[in-house]
């Protein structure tokens, strides 16, 4: 297998719920794959993420206060 | 030699009494001699270098020897894990006989009735990954820790050479128990589950690689160690091999805790408690993180390890008989206060959900709740599953799912502010007092 030199493209989000305190720049960040519950901590949609989404889940990862967010 | 655990079913008595002392629990401990007289000696002890503890992991896996502390993991996927986990400091086990859930006796009837067969299943799991540490885990106060230093005591006379054992007393927390909380608190941290991954097998206790299994699993795998996968196998069903611990209350004649074949179906486990002559009105089973079935739903079902499709999870063996005078939503009510008070608090699912889901449930027990509100209690519950660090918030959304379900009709009673139990009936499922201001280190 050759070697392209990149990192594998993430797909999936999880949260370590530990870290997570409802700061909620994800779901304002990635509203296609996080929704907030009655308390403002995130509901992750664990379907993998399209090529369209990957910016995006970056950008809310790198947002997040507690680094709770994180991509796989 | 070829065959590494002897295969003597002959001498093995019959099931399904195996783990239980045969007079009983609240019998006076067995002292080592008697355990030896009765069970044999293990060539594991003996010998913890020898072609037994070798062939130890490839037996409990051809057992089919699954944890009994409630997640039924696999033994020997445990075992493997830490043998393998490699690095050099020596793996340790950890034994978790700190039974947290309220109804539940079998591990204290263990430690207390037969410490010396835990402590034998320790050992040899000890011998079988290289382990050369033991710590016992149970609650702070628990009796069964006299019986158990006692037990360690004269086996240090007698197998000097054998893996130390220390008994450790853990803060009184429900959630404390679980794996990665025993493992946290035991490396001098906090006794509150962390994130998983990494595992006990890879995090472990001050970096040494943690076998962490419950007593009854030891007290099983002490008797594989001995009689080997085919006995074990002799008693119960072959997705359920060897026997369960229950401990069983509430409206039954005889309480108490009862060794029954796996895979026994939930009349079986009634009758051995005396059956309920007054009358069952549902039951609770597994534990409080458990759920409630139908009555006949109970004694149909083979009660199992894992779930599947009309069986029932045993979980930690708990079952708790509802009298027909009891009110199914009262006492869920009032677990769900209990648990939501037991949150580790550090995620927010479960730190806020269960205070939320509790508070609702209190307002239906009192009949101040209508229609929406319970629309409400049941979008919380699904929501907070799967959500948590550990598992907590998932038993307790199980619990309350499964209560709104089986207590529909009281629960329709509730709503119109009428409840149909007797007034003063007591509450059948116990909890603790006293330990509101635990400390959890």
């Amino acid at each position: 297998m050759a070697l392209t030199g990149r990192a594998p493209e993430p797909g999936l989000i999880t949260v370590d719920p530990i870290r997570c305190t409802a700061h909620g720049l994800c779901a304002e960040l990635l509203p296609e794959r996080v929704t907030l519950d009655d308390w403002g901590y995130p509901i992750i949609d664990g379907r993998p993420l399209d090529a369209g989404l990957r910016a995006a889940a970056r950008r809310a990862a790198t947002a997040c206060p507690t680094l709770a967010l994180q991509l796989r | 030699m070829t065959s590494v655990i002897d295969e003597r079913a002959t001498e093995a008595p019959a099931a399904p009494s195996r783990l239980l002392p045969p007079a009983g629990p609240g019998r006076p401990p067995d002292r080592l001699d008697d355990h030896l007289r009765r069970w044999g000696p293990a060539a594991g002890l003996d010998d913890p270098r020898g072609s037994a503890a070798a062939g130890l992991i490839d037996a409990v896996a051809a057992a089919g020897l699954r944890g009994r502390g409630g997640g039924g993991f696999p033994t020997a996927a445990k075992l493997r894990a830490v043998a393998g986990a490699g690095g050099r400091r020596a793996p340790v086990v950890v034994v978790n006989a700190a039974e947290s859930e309220p109804a539940s006796a079998k591990d204290r009837a263990l430690m207390t009735g037969a410490p010396h067969l835990v402590l034998d299943g320790a050992q040899l799991a000890a011998a079988a990954i290289g382990a050369r540490r033991i710590t016992v885990a149970v609650h702070r106060g628990d009796p069964a820790a006299d019986s158990l230093a006692a037990a360690v005591h004269e086996r240090a006379a007698r197998w000097p050479a054998a893996a130390p054992v220390e008994i450790a007393q853990l803060p009184r927390r429900y959630v404390a128990s679980q794996e990665t909380a025993l493992v946290r608190w035991l490396s001098g941290g906090e006794a509150r589950p962390t994130v998983a991954p990494p595992r006990p097998s890879e995090r472990g206790v001050g970096k040494h690689p943690a076998l962490v299994q419950n007593a009854e699993t030891l007290a099983d795998l002490a008797l594989i160690g001995r009689f080997g996968p085919t006995w074990f196998r002799s008693v119960g069903t072959p997705d359920e091999p060897g026997t369960r611990l229950f401990t069983v209350s509430g409206a039954v004649a005889d309480p108490g805790v009862y060794e029954l074949a796996g895979g026994a179906r939930g009349a079986e486990v009634l009758a051995r408690a005396g059956g309920g002559p007054g009358g069952v009105q549902a039951v609770l089973v597994g534990g409080y993180g458990g759920r409630w079935v139908s009555t006949d739903g109970f004694r149909a079902a083979p009660l199992t390890t894992g779930r599947g499709p009309g069986t029932v999870a045993l979980g930690a063996g708990v079952v708790i008989a509802l009298p027909p005078d009891g009110c199914g939503v009262r006492e869920t009510a009032r677990l769900a206060r209990w648990l939501a008070d037991q949150s580790a608090g550090q995620c927010g699912p479960c730190a806020f959900g269960l205070p939320a889901i509790s508070a609702q449930l209190t307002a239906l027990a009192a009949g101040w709740l209508d229609r929406g509100g319970v629309a409400t209690l049941e979008r919380w519950a699904g929501q907070i599953r799967g959500r948590g660090a550990c598992a907590h918030p998932d038993g307790v959304t199980q619990l309350v799912t499964s209560a709104l379900t089986v207590f529909a009709a009281e629960v329709d009673q509730h709503v119109t502010g009428r409840c149909s139990a007797r007034p003063e009936a007591p509450p059948v499922c116990p909890l603790p007092t006293g330990d509101e201001a635990e400390p959890w280190r």
